[in-house]
């Protein structure tokens, strides 16, 4: 039990931290919506509704890259990651929260641009809204793991995305074919296996990701 | 407490430390001295046990709850109180009576008054006593203080003073400084590093 209570103690922290500062949600917001409005004035009228999809699946993946490359500033700025990291805990726990946290901002980001999306291009089915909920699990599984390794590093802003895309590539094709297709439940459970073996890989790596 | 032969570190390419060897008794109080780059800091990193040795052998008969760690950075949150980080820092240690044993070590280092706002907005004297506090909040067995000093006023100085002379004998210290002279009369071994 002490396992969850360091999360939650970890996870009420970061969302403080973003109560107070207030420099990740805002950015992320911002972000998703510009593009939304960017791309309904580029794209031709006649473009079909599965580019429409393409797009809000990518808005998504960068919205939350935008999230994941602040994650760890605040630990990254007073080298508090040293602090963290020497506690009894288990230092899965500190993934872990940062991955509740980062997943609470990109679903208030999308509870704000799925509306937006279905304004400016066309509605969002249940399907679409599954497989955004199972690829924000994936993505601030992976994308937290990665950005703990790149906070460390000088080139940490090139290094998180070159790191996380590619990585992501399997959550696009998961998210696209699931909004795409008349049964989806292929591509949702594809999305659940990547969750789960992912985040297993994640949760089990992230000692030594920590250690100097 | 601490027993380490033939310590090195290195950076890729470069070598921080080479050589290194270093006993500290339990109950001692050992002083790292050298010049800017000698490696002091790394060395007290490795025996915290945030970075592990390139080669040679390590032995810290310290878990690592139990280690009290002070570096150059406070390692608490700017945007949140002094209090904040302390809980936070309570909770993840699992100290006992928490709350009464940050008010004491608020009070004695004279935060108290300034426990509610945030740390962004403390001088670096102030900061630097906020980190002593997180350092001593868990009683650890062994303290490793990289320049405890750095910052503090002279009654700040006077409170660790007497904070390290209460607790030396009792507790195992690694401390590094530029001024070795000031905590003279409390080193029972020294390692001057090249």
């Amino acid at each position: 039990m002490n396992y969850f209570a360091d999360v939650r103690a970890l996870t009420r922290k970061d969302l403080l931290l973003e109560l107070r500062a207030r420099d990740t949600l805002p950015a992320m917001l911002l972000f998703v919506v510009a593009v939304f409005v960017v791309f309904h004035f580029s794209l031709p009228a006649s473009s079909s509704d599965l580019a429409a999809n393409g797009l809000l699946w990518v808005a998504i993946v960068f919205t939350a890259l935008l999230g994941l490359g602040r994650a760890f500033v605040p630990e990254r700025e007073q080298r508090v990651f040293d602090g963290l990291v020497l506690a009894p805990s288990d230092r899965s726990a500190i993934w872990l929260a940062k991955s509740i946290a980062t997943f609470g901002f990109l679903a208030l980001a999308e509870v704000v641009a799925l509306p937006v999306f279905a304004l400016f291009f066309h509605g969002v089915d249940g399907a679409t809204i599954a497989a955004v909920v199972l690829a924000d699990v994936g993505i601030c599984a992976v994308g937290t793991f990665v950005g703990a390794m790149a906070v460390v590093t000088r080139a940490r802003d090139l290094l998180l995305p070159l790191l996380f895309l590619p990585l992501a590539i399997p959550i696009l094709i998961g998210g696209v074919g699931a909004s795409v297709v008349a049964a989806p439940g292929r591509y949702l459970a594809f999305l659940g296996l990547y969750d789960a073996l992912f985040a297993l890989v994640c949760w089990a790596a992230f000692e030594y990701v920590v250690t100097e | 407490m601490i027993a380490a032969r033939k310590l090195g570190k290195s950076f890729g390419e470069k070598r921080v430390l080479r050589g290194i060897d270093l006993d500290v008794a339990r109950g001692g109080f050992a002083v790292v001295t050298g010049r800017n780059g000698s490696g002091k800091t790394t060395l007290l990193r490795i025996c915290a046990g945030l970075a592990t040795p390139s080669e040679g052998e390590l032995r810290v008969d310290a878990d690592r709850g139990q280690v009290g760690y002070l570096g150059h950075e406070p390692l608490v949150y700017r945007e949140l109180t002094a209090l904040e980080n302390l809980e936070l820092y309570g909770r993840l240690y699992r100290v006992p009576e928490r709350r009464e044993r940050i008010g004491m070590l608020l009070e004695r280092f004279g935060l108290w008054d300034v426990r509610r706002e945030r740390v962004a907005s403390y001088s670096r004297g102030m900061t630097q006593r906020l980190a002593l506090c997180r350092v001593l909040l868990h009683d650890p067995a062994l303290l490793v203080l990289d320049e405890p000093y750095t910052a503090l006023d002279t009654q700040g100085v006077e409170l660790l003073d007497a904070q390290l002379d209460e607790l030396r004998g009792e507790r195992t210290f690694l401390v590094s400084t530029h001024e070795p002279a000031r905590i003279d009369s409390f080193a029972t071994g020294r390692v001057a590093l090249a």
